[in-house]
């Protein structure tokens, strides 16, 4: 690892400063960070961590009736915070491992977009906002492929807005070694249609699957998906699996996820 | 140098670091407490789990300055106040839970957090508890048999597979 200076501020508006740095970057829970600057992959003048700000950490639930959980919330708290929305905190008692999860945080993994990463799928298929300490962006909006998004340097989410479905799950499929999604699928029901995210799939990173989408809107059932067919077009083939099986996997966990969210 | 004071096994210790010192470079190479290992440095294995603030966390993929002001518990501080071994360290040396024993302190830390939170675990919860630490023995069986017996229950069943 090459030599930085690592900054702690106690606000927001101090970790604003520092990041405004020249080569500062922002370290959350550093369960991806840290290993990339082992490898000499990164290498910033100025880390700024965020775990010293109480302000964005926690969990509530606004006056539209959304889970508002701070960007600093690790996956722990998470997993035990979020009764109100209990496919997400499935979804997070399931991310790496324990230790992962006492350190990772929702704003960190958002941020990273790592192609793989569970909850970029949560994310996108509750149509959630991701706010930041300038502005608010929808979720169809934030992820624009793979590590990819619409945040500007030195911006950071200070809080993810997530509507509360009617119905949802996640199914993931592991990669055992890296406890990463080879394929995750989740779905999301609301009042006004279904929606559908993949993570682990494809090269572009998280994507929604418009025409499960469309056949779970008229249907909330498997069985909606029987005609479908995933495109393997853009899908990563790698060791683990080649995109035809990431295709397959796609169709299988959707319906997996669609039967276990009842 | 930037400076962290942090409370190991209950005692107050200080010391200069980098910002780049990992919290267990802290911990072996400033306070010389080496019962924390190094597996794989790539925050895959867990042999380096320590707890911070009572959370199970990976020491290697911790920076030092990251947990300034935190309470630490390593290895070296779940013996009992009279030496003695712990529950769970005297059910891993009952059940057999270590081989070579690389692995043994991340597994007792993970073990001893697992615990906390959930005093009776069945077999599949210990099982998913303990995926972010490897055992490169490939002892897993009896490290699950010893933390079903730490915490109380029949390890039979389990030992008859």
């Amino acid at each position: 690892m090459y030599a930085f200076e690592f900054k702690r501020p106690k606000t927001l508006s101090e970790a604003v400063a520092a990041l405004g740095g020249e080569d500062a970057q922002a370290l959350g829970g550093g369960q991806t960070l840290i290993p990339t600057l082992k490898q000499r992959l990164a290498a910033p003048a100025t880390l700024v961590s965020l775990n010293g700000i109480d302000e964005i950490k926690g969990i509530c639930t606004d006056d539209q009736g959304r889970l508002c959980i701070g960007g600093g919330t690790t996956h722990a708290a998470v997993a035990k915070g979020a009764g109100a929305y209990p496919a997400l905190a499935a979804l997070a008692a399931n991310i790496g491992d324990p230790a992962v999860r006492s350190r990772g945080t929702i704003g960190g993994s958002v941020a990273n977009n790592d192609p793989s990463a569970c909850y970029p799928s949560a994310v996108l298929a509750s149509g959630a906002t991701v706010v930041t300490n300038t502005r608010q962006i929808a979720a169809d909006d934030f992820f624009q492929g793979m590590f990819t998004t619409a945040l500007e340097p030195g911006e950071i989410i200070t809080e993810v807005r997530f509507p509360i479905p009617q119905k949802a799950n996640y199914q993931k499929f592991v990669q055992p070694a890296s406890r990463f999604a080879l394929v995750g699928v989740f779905v999301a029901k609301y009042a006004d249609g279904v929606r559908v995210a993949v993570t682990g799939a494809s090269s572009n990173g998280v994507f929604r699957w418009t025409e499960a989408e469309k056949a779970l809107s008229a249907n909330f059932s498997a069985k909606a998906l029987d005609g479908l067919k995933a495109s393997a077009d853009g899908l990563i083939s790698d060791i683990h699996g080649s995109a035809e099986y990431r295709a397959h996997l796609i169709k299988v966990m959707t319906g997996r996820a669609v039967t276990a969210a009842g | 140098m930037p400076k962290v004071t942090l409370r190991v096994n209950g005692r107050e210790v200080s010391g200069e670091v980098e910002g780049r010192t990992l919290l267990v470079q802290f911990l072996r190479e400033s306070l010389g407490m080496t019962g924390t290992h190094v597996g794989c440095d790539t925050s895959q294995c867990g042999a380096c789990t320590v707890h911070v603030n009572g959370l199970q966390v990976k020491s290697c993929t911790t920076f030092a300055m990251d947990v300034d002001g935190a309470e630490v518990t390593t290895i070296e501080g779940m013996a009992n106040a009279d030496g003695s071994l712990s529950v769970i360290q005297q059910a891993f040396q009952d059940h057999h839970g270590l081989q070579c024993g690389f692995c043994t302190p991340g597994m007792v830390m993970a073990a001893a957090a697992l615990l906390k939170d959930n005093p009776k675990p069945s077999e599949a919860e210990i099982r998913h508890h303990l995926e972010g630490n490897i055992c490169r023995c490939t002892g897993y069986h009896n490290i699950v048999k010893a933390i079903l017996a730490a915490s109380g229950q029949d390890v039979s069943a389990i030992a008859a597979e």
